[in-house]
């Protein structure tokens, strides 16, 4: 990371505060307790944005805040009054400042049609007469001649103005309606470049004086060269940078405009030419800009054409609406059907809360849990009938504990909107990076789950859906060539089914080939030459460790972290994943989590002397096995005869290393459980002591993870007990066996 | 990196010294959270000796280290006398097992001396430097190195 980059990086840390202080103080101003100092302070924050923005050329970003900046000027000037329904506006307009930031940062996209829309609204409130449609002004300011009134905003925000000696404020200069026939009358036209030396600050004079004396010769179009500034850290305060391009319109001749500049002379660099030629180059840009991009135009056309000119910022807004309103849909690619984020309209009760309040209220709330099962463990050891008032209330204590946390939880629940709106960009560059035509259609995006799965959520999409496009989808010919149409399609859906969430990515492609699969299976010795594999079970072998179908390595998805990572990730959060797929027709992954990681059913069993909670998930049935149904096989495992399979045997004591020789499963119970992969065992405790909501926390939080620990969770008793994670168990014994599958395994299924 | 508190200024800062076997030790003070007398641990599975399980800290589950086993000395036993010393390390909370608490230590930096070349291994890693006080010798544990990595199981 380069110097430049680390203080991008601190920028961006700054932006995040800013933006909460910006959000705070508009709250403030929204709930009508706002004074003076809340709107500077919010003045302040959007102005930071805007400066370090500027430093790191962050052109939409700057754009935007600037907008939001002069209204904010306005309200803090008493201008614009400072009413609730504006603090409301500002809300939404710092939403979409937030998009930019994040957009700036590389964290998902701006829509930019409705940042153009924002800013025009920004720009109603300060001039209430010009409050025309964000498409509409783009079409008046495009012949830069129109009669409206050019603002010549000489802002370089970036430095402090003070820094360099004088002082800018933007300053409005209307120009003449004729100015809309300069072209036919080139005569009274020029050009004049200024170049200030730092001896013209230093002689305590002034650009916008010059300029506003140059405007007095006739209407002027100004516009600021900056590329000369460097970034803050090279900044010499003394030294001058910025450059002036002024298109003059006057009948005073070169005289009368030289002598504007009689009292700098020498300590500028001063060129005066007849004709408006570095207009037109400024105007042929801005044209460019505005011209819609063709489809298949550069693959992130990227929404700053502008950025090419020397950032001239006169009438700044508009450029942003420009290319914007012209097209789009930069996401041509992609065309998914993202809806606009949603912005609680002004009439729209929406509490802000800070979402560590809320993670708080929930921790509080399993503390509850925790106390009321112990409560009711302690009520049940005191031998209280069933029917008794103290029974029937500690009952009714229960159920409304697990509404408040149903209540609770339903708080921080989020639409998984916020992951799915990253995808479509992700599926443009996998597709271009792969030489594919790729469409992605989402579906589900407002199914909402809790935030602490949200975030878990896109490495396993993102890599469903890299897969999906990399190994899926065939290459356009040979779609052809199949009678496809040459564009595939990824479907990327989220759907509530019985107390999970389950996220599909379902590709047209060419299916998997179970040949090739199950012949490479065999090649890494994963599986046993000689085993028969049903159809499904060739297709989940791709899950296995050591597997990788791609004859090449490419760059998107042969990093060396295959599918089997995104299994025990999965895993490890207590969810599934399997693939079904039909030749020539695609596959489908389908991923399912709990909807929380807060809570999780279990049942409390006993292990050596420990206490340990197996979630209820996993457990098919529990039973106490006779001494008939274990049969040993091999030097030192069994397997459980149940009905007319065999599940291996696994003392769990043993598997953790609580104790060195496991006593005979017939003196225990047994925990009849599926992995995330359909194969059975059976589970081996000493003692079962009843189900059990729990409280999951996590032990990576202060240690780290521990294999065959899911998590942990505090009992009743206040004591620590051990959430098993059932699949690494089964593992961890599996790892032991010489062979990687054995037979038995498969043909127990 | 670690070291942003690296001897380089003479300003006095307070210190925690504890009993491990006999040897004296000491934390600074600001790292200390809380100090506990010693209740049972869950011992974790697959984990290194040091390790002595988890305990519930007030709804935390707090991992305790046997500072003895760390410093690769034999485990001891923990007594009535033992306590926890709960320290934050890194982002990481963590409680620490020694024999017993003994004084609080206010020290500039120049009495800190660095670890002699002649201690084994984990003693060097763990041991930021000696401090020489009224003829006790007493160790400075760095705490960011005490715990283990972070093992990535699920990349």
């Amino acid at each position: 990371m380069d110097e430049l980059e680390a203080i991008k990086v601190t920028f961006f840390q700054e932006c995040e505060e800013l933006l909460a202080d910006l959000e705070g103080g508009l709250l403030a101003m929204q709930e009508g307790v706002g004074d003076i100092e809340t709107v500077n302070a919010v003045f302040r924050a959007v102005h930071s944005i805007k400066g370090g923005a500027g430093a790191f050329g962050l052109e939409p970003l700057v754009r935007f805040a600037h907008v939001f900046e002069t209204l904010l000027d306005a309200v803090r000037s008493n201008e614009v009054p400072n009413t609730v329904d504006l603090a409301a506006v500002m809300l939404r307009a710092s939403d979409v400042l937030a998009d930019h930031v994040s957009a700036a940062r590389g964290l998902g996209d701006v829509d930019m049609a409705a940042s153009a829309a924002m800013a025009a609204e920004l720009k109603a409130w300060t001039d209430p007469s010009a409050a025309p449609p964000p498409v509409a002004e783009v079409s008046e300011v495009a012949p830069s001649q129109s009669p409206a009134p050019a603002v010549v905003a000489a802002d370089p925000d970036a430095l402090d103005d003070d820094d360099l000696g004088f002082d800018f404020q933007p300053m409005t200069i209307s120009i003449d309606a004729q100015a809309a026939d300069a072209e036919l009358i080139p005569d009274n036209v020029w050009t004049v470049s200024i170049r200030p030396k730092s001896d013209l600050y230093r002689k305590a004079n002034e650009t916008a004086l010059l300029l506003r004396e140059l405007s007095r010769l006739g209407p002027i179009v100004a516009t600021m060269d900056d590329s000369a500034l460097p970034t803050l850290e090279f900044l010499d305060a003394e030294a001058a940078y910025v450059t002036w391009s002024v298109r003059v319109e006057t009948d005073e001749g070169e005289e009368a405009i030289r002598e504007v500049f009689e009292f700098v002379d020498g300590d500028c660099e001063l060129d005066i030419v007849r004709g408006e030629a570095p207009v037109e180059a400024a105007l042929a840009d801005l044209l460019s800009a505005i011209a819609p991009p063709a489809v298949e135009a550069a693959p992130e056309p990227a929404p700053e054409p502008i950025a090419v000119a020397p950032a001239p910022i006169v009438e700044a807004p508009a450029p942003v609406a420009a290319p914007v309103a012209a097209a789009p849909t930069p996401a041509a690619a992609a065309p998914a059907k993202v809806t606009q984020a949603d912005v609680p309209g002004p009439g729209q009760s929406v509490i802000r809360v800070d979402p560590e309040r809320i993670d708080r209220l929930i921790d509080l709330v399993g503390e509850l849990v925790i106390n009321q099962a112990m409560l009711a463990q302690r009520v049940g050891e005191y031998g209280i009938a069933p029917s008794s008032n103290l029974a029937m209330g500690l009952d009714e204590l229960e159920q409304l504990t697990r509404e408040i946390q149903d209540s609770v939880m339903a708080i921080r629940a989020q639409p998984v909107k916020s992951v799915f709106q990253r995808m479509p960009r992700l599926v443009r560059e996998v597709a271009n990076m792969t030489g594919k035509q790729a469409r992605l259609v989402m579906d589900g995006e407002n199914t909402e789950v809790d935030k602490t799965v949200i975030e878990r959520l896109s490495d396993p999409i993102t890599h469903m859906l890299r897969n999906a496009i990399d190994h899926g989808l065939e290459s356009p010919d040979e779609r052809r060539a199949a009678g496809k149409n040459p564009e595939g399609v990824v479907r990327l859906a989220a759907l509530h089914r019985s107390g999970r969430i389950v996220i599909e990515v379902q590709d047209d492609g060419k299916g998997i080939n179970r040949e090739r699969v199950l012949s490479i299976a065999v090649k890494k010795g994963l599986i046993a030459p000689d085993l028969q594999l049903t159809d499904e079970e060739i297709d989940n072998l791709i899950f296995l460790p050591g597997f990788s179908t791609a004859d090449k390595i490419s760059d998107v998805s042969g990093r060396g972290v295959g599918m089997d990572v995104v299994k025990r990730s999965v895993q490890a959060l207590g969810g599934r994943i399997s693939i079904t797929s039909r030749p020539g027709l695609g596959s489908t992954f389908t991923l399912s989590l709990p909807l929380t990681l807060a809570v999780l059913d279990g049942m409390v069993v006993d292990v050596a002397g420990e206490t340990l909670v197996v979630p209820l998930a996993a457990i098919v049935e529990s039973l106490r096995p006779k001494p008939e149904e274990v049969r040993p096989l091999g030097p030192v495992g069994s397997v459980l005869a149940v009905r007319d399979s065999f599940v291996p045997l696994i003392d769990v004591g043993l598997a953790l290393g609580y104790r060195t020789t496991s006593p005979s499963p017939t003196e225990g119970v047994v925990l009849l459980v599926e992995g995330e992969d359909g194969s059975r065992a059976a589970l081996v405790a000493d003692a079962i002591h009843g189900q059990r909501q729990v409280v999951i926390k996590s032990l990576e939080q202060n240690y780290q993870q521990v294999e065959g620990v899911a998590a942990a969770t505090i009992l009743g008793d206040g004591r620590v007990a051990l959430i098993l994670d059932v699949d690494a168990v089964i593992n961890l014994r599996r790892r032991e066996s010489p062979r990687p599958v054995e037979p038995t395994l498969i043909a127990a299924e | 990196m670690n070291d942003l508190t690296a001897p380089v200024s003479t300003e006095r800062r307070e210190l925690i010294s504890f009993r491990v076997g006999d040897q004296e030790y000491c934390v600074n003070i600001m790292a200390v959270r809380e100090i506990r007398g010693w209740s049972p641990a869950n011992p974790l599975p697959q984990s290194p000796s040091y390790m002595r399980g988890v305990i519930n800290l007030r709804g935390a589950v707090l991992p305790i280290m046997d500072l003895a086993a760390r410093l690769g000395m034999p485990m001891v036993e923990p007594t009535v006398r033992s306590v926890f010393i709960v320290v934050q390390a890194g982002d990481r909370m963590v409680g620490l097992l020694v024999d017993a608490v003994s004084d609080i230590l206010s020290i500039t930096d120049d009495l800190v001396q660095p670890t002699p070349d002649v201690a084994c291994e984990s003693v060097r890693s763990f041991v930021r430097g000696i401090i020489s006080i009224e003829g006790r010798m007493i160790s400075e544990i760095s705490l960011d190195r005490i715990l283990p990595e972070r093992e990535a199981l699920a990349a």
